[in-house]
């Protein structure tokens, strides 16, 4: 149907997939593609489940993106990430931190948090895990997490590691930018 | 750049000076970027409501400069009332409405399609597609307004408004302020001159019909020899539907993409279908397009290919106009839903948790407290529109009596009872009502992601202002009975309640406490729990997102989410729950 390449971040409001999302679309205009960033902001922002679509190529229509389009998935948590797999193709990558945050219905005992996801992801997709929390715990601050997903992202896209770095020192506020840096080297070095 | 800076972008560039709005998703942002331009270029303002920011903008096109309004499509049932007779008046300078519809109802109550307003009101409409043309139309909307002497509405959706794509952005063009003229026969709406003036309302809707004909860079055609299963197809789109068709159909189908919604061309509509063997209409929520075009003639695939229900996406256009299947993909188990919730530290959580606890029934309205219908909390009744929480409580109270009025409060939060809780809270005191009204006063407008109000003491721009007196004002409207109280000093809170609750007269509490979010809120430390646990539960009533029982039953914190607003100790009976600063 179309060319071009689709990412999916998902995670929970509140995790920092929208800067995550920011990061992404700012490095792909630098990089020359025709590019095109959708969000529901709104609600999402309390504690719902997030889905941001990033989709670059020579040109790029529709803003969404459908089952089975999805070339990667980026998730900051389990269940989202195993929420969104019927998005990814059938030979898409899954990069998602292991981190689970539980929903209302399980905090109030409606219903449970599903067992092994990863384990039930890696049966249908390539999958990469990392604890992105901890690893933004050593490069300096926990909010840094989104970061440290990103360089794991950015090492298996073709966009030189520099366009990530100059576009981090726009997009994070100065302040932060040291722990970011390094945040995002961890991600980028990461194997699992 | 988002759709909607783009659209502020384009409103700057076209030398608007006055824009004003009230916030709603997925509007918003339109006026929040606005508000970064120079303030000695653009003024912009936060309304109390949709009606008067819409009047402001009036007031502003008659006395000359150009002028900009935007809200969420709920909002201009609000502002219905002053744009219905702004169609008569015409405009002075450039008057645009941009509003924006919700399908799919991301952050909505209800999923209204407001190209119906377009055809009541008889005004133009045009919708853009992208982030480019919110850009380029809003400009032309600008230039329309003024060329056909009426105020222009803009149709944005939650894709367009919040996705972003390249745009090309230019100067900013210098519009003078027209000259002021007194001129009553054009702006005082009396029968007698509004006579007059609907005959010039009916000649600019043909005058804008015939533009619709020949508007042909936004209205505009594109032609494919192929076919599909031997046939020529054609489809007619309007903004977002247009990329989703072009993904699934690339050029294997004839396009005509509606950039002005209404009025619709009838001519170029006929000559465009009868170049195709089968012409389908692609247009998320209502049939208007279909409908027109049965209307003069054409016959169309519509509605019963598509819903009108949320949102469209390619796949689903493919498998309609192709029959193609969806693409590959993976099946899962059925997993919990992550509905939103009340953030940690937030302060209707401790009302709620007050309210539910007394039983009482609950007037909801609107806001980040609408959260409080759902489980654990679970206290909300009713949730209708902004402002309802208050009347529809006098109208409960009415037809079941004072005891159940007494066992029901409204809750109701800053920016809604600014926005029509007042008018509502007059009815109470002029009817004799003996309503409790419970008034949630976060210092902000939170749900759309923390606005200032008339009560916060702040401009769009951040600047100092007089900020309302909440308590002055109840007392004001005939209150006699207003308090002032912490939420979070659960007994005492609840003690407040119930008294108001109990008096033979209409009551006000103000539940005030700031919302955890903002950036004056510092809570420091976390909460943890002690072996001096029985795993009761209490704590779990809360509803806090870090607060969850283990399989095992013991009840844990986590420590990435709690931010130590240490509402949860104060609940506790075993006082096992304890806040340790980090
Ligand atoms: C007529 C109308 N305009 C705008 C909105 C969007 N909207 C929903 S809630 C809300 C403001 C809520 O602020 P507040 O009452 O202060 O409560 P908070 O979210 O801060 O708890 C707005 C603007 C709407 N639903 N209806």
């Amino acid at each position: 149907m179309n060319s071009s390449v689709n990412i999916m971040i998902v995670g929970v409001g509140g995790q920092g997939t929208l800067l995550a999302s920011r990061i992404l679309g700012n490095v792909l205009v630098k990089e020359g593609h025709d590019v095109k960033v959708s969000e529901v902001h709104g609600m999402s922002q309390r504690g719902g489940s997030v889905v941001t679509y990033v989709k670059y190529g020579e040109k790029v229509y529709s803003p969404i993106i459908g089952e089975g389009e999805a070339d990667i998935i980026l998730a900051f948590e389990q269940l989202e990430a195993y929420r969104a797999l019927p998005y990814l193709k059938k030979d898409g990558t899954m990069i998602t931190a292991t981190q689970c945050i539980d929903p209302m219905p399980v905090i109030i005992g409606a219903a449970s948090y599903p067992e092994q996801l990863c384990e039930k992801i890696a049966a249908k997709a390539n999958l990469i895990t990392c604890d992105a929390l901890a690893m933004a715990k050593e490069a300096g601050t926990d909010k840094a997490a989104n970061v440290v997903l990103i360089g794991i992202l950015a090492k298996r896209t073709d966009i030189p590691h520099d366009t990530w770095v100059e576009v981090l020192k726009t997009t994070v506020p100065p302040k932060f930018l040291d722990v970011n840096l390094r945040a995002f080297e961890m991600g980028y070095t990461y194997s699992m | 750049m988002i759709g909607n800076a783009a659209v502020a972008r384009g409103a700057y560039e076209a030398g608007v000076r006055v824009t004003a709005s009230y916030p709603g998703t997925p509007s918003t942002e339109i006026t929040e970027v606005m508000a970064t331009y120079p303030a000695d270029e653009v003024y912009v303002e936060w309304a109390p409501n949709e009606k008067v920011a819409c009047e402001v903008a009036i007031g502003a096109s008659i006395a000359g400069a150009r002028a900009l309004t935007c809200c969420k499509h709920v909002g201009l049932n609000v502002m219905a009332d002053p744009l219905f007779t702004a169609s008569y008046t015409g405009v002075g300078g450039g008057m645009v409405v941009a509003v924006a519809d919700d399908p799919g109802m991301h952050s909505s109550q209800n999923e209204q399609d407001s190209r119906h307003y377009a055809e009541a009101a008889k005004l133009p409409m045009l919708e853009p597609s992208d982030s480019e043309e919110c850009l380029s139309f809003t400009r032309l909307a600008f230039t329309l307004s003024e060329e056909y002497d009426t105020p222009v509405l803009l149709r944005l959706s939650t894709r367009v408004s919040h996705s972003q794509s390249l745009v090309e952005t230019a100067e900013r063009e210098n519009v003078p302020l027209k000259e002021y003229n007194k001129n009553i026969s054009k702006y005082v709406m009396m029968p007698a001159q509004a006579k007059g003036r609907h005959v010039v309302v009916e000649e600019r809707m043909r005058a804008l019909t015939a533009l619709a004909e020949v508007m042909l860079e936004i209205n505009c055609v594109t032609r494919s020899s192929q076919t599909v299963n031997g046939k020529k197809i054609g489809v007619i789109t309007n903004g977002i539907t247009d990329m989703y068709a072009h993904e699934a159909l690339g050029d294997r189908v004839s396009y005509f993409k509606l950039g002005m919604v209404y009025p619709l061309p009838v001519e170029r509509l006929k000559f465009f279908a009868s170049a195709c063997d089968e012409v389908y209409v692609i247009e998320e929520l209502d049939p208007v397009i279909e409908n027109h075009c049965r209307a003069i003639g054409i016959p169309v695939h519509g509605k019963e290919c598509f819903t009108m229900l949320g949102e469209y996406t390619p796949a689903m256009i493919a498998a309609a106009i192709l029959g193609e299947a969806p693409a590959e993909h993976a099946v899962i188990d059925p997993i919990p839903m992550r509905p939103p919730v009340m953030c940690t530290g937030c302060p209707h959580r401790a009302t709620y948790y007050v309210l539910k606890k007394l039983g009482l029934t609950v007037s909801g309205d609107i806001g980040c407290y609408t959260l409080g219908a759902l489980a654990p909390l679970a206290s909300v009744d009713t949730t209708v529109c902004m402002g309802a929480s208050v009347s529809a409580a006098l109208g409960m109270a009415k037809a079941r009596g004072n005891d159940f009025a007494k066992k029901l409060v409204s809750v109701i939060g800053d920016s809604t009872f600014m926005h029509s809780g007042i008018t509502g809270l007059v009815d109470i005191v002029y009817n004799k009502g003996i309503n409790t009204v419970i008034i949630l006063d976060n210092s902000i407008t939170g749900m759309t992601g923390h606005q200032d109000n008339p009560t916060t003491g702040k401009t769009i721009r951040g600047e100092a202002t007089k900020e309302v007196d909440l308590e002055a004002l109840c007392h004001a409207v005939g209150i006699d009975w207003v308090k002032v109280a912490d939420p979070f000093d659960l007994k005492n809170f609840e003690a407040v309640v119930r008294e108001a609750c109990a008096l033979e007269a209409p009551a006000v509490v103000i539940a005030q406490r700031p919302c955890a979010l903002l950036k004056t809120v510092k809570y420091t430390g976390h909460c943890i729990i002690s072996d001096k646990c029985k795993t009761c539960g209490m704590c779990m009533k809360l509803g806090c997102p870090a607060i969850s029982k283990k399989e095992d039953g013991t009840v844990v914190i986590d420590q990435n989410q709690c931010n130590g607003c240490g509402l949860c100790v104060g609940v506790c009976p075993f006082h096992a729950i304890e806040k340790v600063e980090d």
